[in-house]
């Protein structure tokens, strides 16, 4: 079982999400997040005040699934998020130990 | 009594007492998400104290009988006297109470403007005593010498339509004063203090401007054509203004902003207030241009010299107002306004003397009073919130409230 984790371009998360659903995936989570790599901020200006913003919003994804599944995962986040201009993301994958369903008390992958 | 003048005269105080909210989500708009509520706050309780203060002594400071042209008597404390008969002095043809009202909004917007100054750092307590202190010992005298009957200004000649000096000049280099007292923000310099709600901000300064035709057309106290004309040349400052503003921020700094376009016709709006009853159309054209344009300049300034007038008072009413009185004494003409004199541009050289006299006297004024009353206010209760309490924000450390909730 493993968590992929992508960061994204916030435009990019329904095409991501219908790709994932296709392939399968039944839930995931989504949180909207600052950050900065390569790409730089930007500024703004008030009243003739310039600021640099460094932190530029994206969206993280997070979802855990199966093994099998993760390669076409990745595969299909990096197509639909993809533009090809610095700032597109990443994609981050985490081995997860185990998964509990709250509501029924099932585990591993049975809970996910 | 005429009845068309006392429904004027009475929607216009309505008009300008709309200013005061408005000029709340004007700077409610422009602090960080924490001091929403406490800058609203500095606006809007305004209408509460200074509205009793006006009806205990205000009006009675400010208009009432005259005493060495200075200040006026004590003799409508509690507004004895003022009632539904006019006054022989202040519109006449309206009942003194309208009159009276319509005054009482001016002096509430007046210190509101100067919060702006101090935005995001000062106690409550302290914002209270300073408002309460401030309107008396310098509002009060002011108004009666430029307003007054007897009042010394008035008598000099010096022209002030509907407040440049007395509202805007007053609040603007009061505002100066403030912010040097105070001192700067916690983090000035290294913290970004980008504005949070600019929607907020433009809706704000479209009420300024809507309650802006009463606050100048109503100063005519009559409906009649120098009203229209006043509420014409406000438009039209206001509007070119905003556009001029635009354009020098635009060239200056690459993009047009709309907190740029709001800021423009704020400055308009202040400009051609003591101008408003004196200048025909092409002089409100050439007020409202230049005046986009020299305030945009006060307010790089700022950061120039190092003062941190957190929204931009000294910037706008400051430089706004100033000029706009200097420009009457240079727009004036006796074809709109018979009651005044004429400009430089129409034969009389003499005026921008007696203007220059007026502002002069109202920046010293004003700012040494501030000063003195900001001393003594720090000396009571102190002016400044703890750090601990500026960081967390003003909503929660003074009000026990949040602005938003998500």
């Amino acid at each position: 079982m493993k968590k992929v984790e992508a960061i994204i371009k916030p435009f990019k998360l329904d095409d991501v999400k219908e790709a994932l659903s296709t392939l399968g995936v039944k839930g995931l989570t989504v949180s909207e997040v600052k950050g900065f790599g390569r790409q730089r901020g930007h500024r703004e200006v008030y009243r003739g005040a310039e600021y640099q913003v460094d932190f530029v919003s994206k969206i993280k994804i997070e979802v855990v699934m199966e093994d099998e599944l993760v390669a076409d995962a990745v595969k299909v986040i990096q197509e639909k998020a993809r533009t090809g201009q610095i700032g597109d993301g990443k994609i981050f994958l985490i081995p997860v130990e185990d998964a509990v369903r709250i509501r029924t008390g099932e585990t591993g992958k049975d809970a996910i | 009594m005429n009845a068309g003048d006392t429904t004027f005269v009475l929607m216009s105080a309505a008009l300008v007492m709309l200013m005061t909210p408005g000029l709340a989500l004007f700077y409610g708009g422009m602090v960080r998400g924490k001091n929403v509520l406490g800058t609203i706050m500095q606006s809007f309780i305004i209408l509460g104290v200074i509205t009793l203060e006006w009806v205990l002594w205000g009006y009675s400071m400010s208009f009432g009988p005259d005493h060495g042209g200075i200040i006026g008597g004590l003799d409508w404390f509690g507004l004895r006297g003022v009632g539904m008969e006019p006054s022989p002095n202040y519109g006449t043809t309206i009942p003194h109470l309208a009159f009276m009202v319509f005054q009482c909004m001016f002096a509430v917007i007046t210190p509101a403007l100067i919060t702006g100054a101090f935005a995001e750092r000062m106690k409550f307590t302290a914002f209270l005593l300073f408002t309460l202190l401030w309107a008396t010992f310098v509002y009060n005298p002011l108004a009666h010498w430029v307003w007054g009957a007897g009042g010394w200004m008035a008598k000099m000649g010096a022209m002030d339509f509907a407040g440049g000096t007395v509202v805007h000049i007053s609040s603007g280099f009061s505002a100066l004063a403030a912010a040097l007292v105070i001192g700067k923000r916690l983090g000035y310099g290294s913290t970004a203090y980008i504005p949070h709600n600019l929607p907020m901000t433009i809706t704000g300064a479209a009420l300024l401007w809507f309650g802006w035709f009463g606050f100048n057309a109503g100063s005519a106290l009559a409906a009649n054509g120098l009203a229209a004309s006043a509420f014409v040349a406000t438009h039209i400052a206001s509007s070119v203004a905003a556009l001029s503003w635009l354009l020098v921020e635009w060239f200056h700094k690459g993009k047009p902003t709309t907190l740029g376009a709001a800021s423009g016709a704020v400055a308009g709006l202040v400009a051609i207030t003591p101008a408003s009853g004196f200048v025909g159309p092409v002089s409100a054209v050439l007020i409202g241009a230049l005046a986009g344009v020299i305030c945009y300049g006060g307010v790089l300034m700022k950061s120039r010299l190092r003062y941190d007038d957190s929204l931009d008072v000294v910037g706008i009413h400051g430089l706004g107002g100033t000029w706009g009185a200097l420009a009457t004494g240079l727009f004036a003409s006796k074809a709109v306004n018979d009651a005044g004199s004429n400009g430089l541009f129409f034969g009389n050289p003499g005026q921008v003397g007696i203007q220059l006299v007026s502002v002069i006297a109202t920046m010293v004024f004003a700012f040494v009073m501030t000063l003195i009353i900001l001393k003594v206010v720090n000396a009571v209760v102190g002016l400044r919130v703890q750090e601990e309490d500026e960081e967390r924000g003003m909503d929660i450390s003074l009000h026990d409230e949040r602005g938003y909730s998500f």
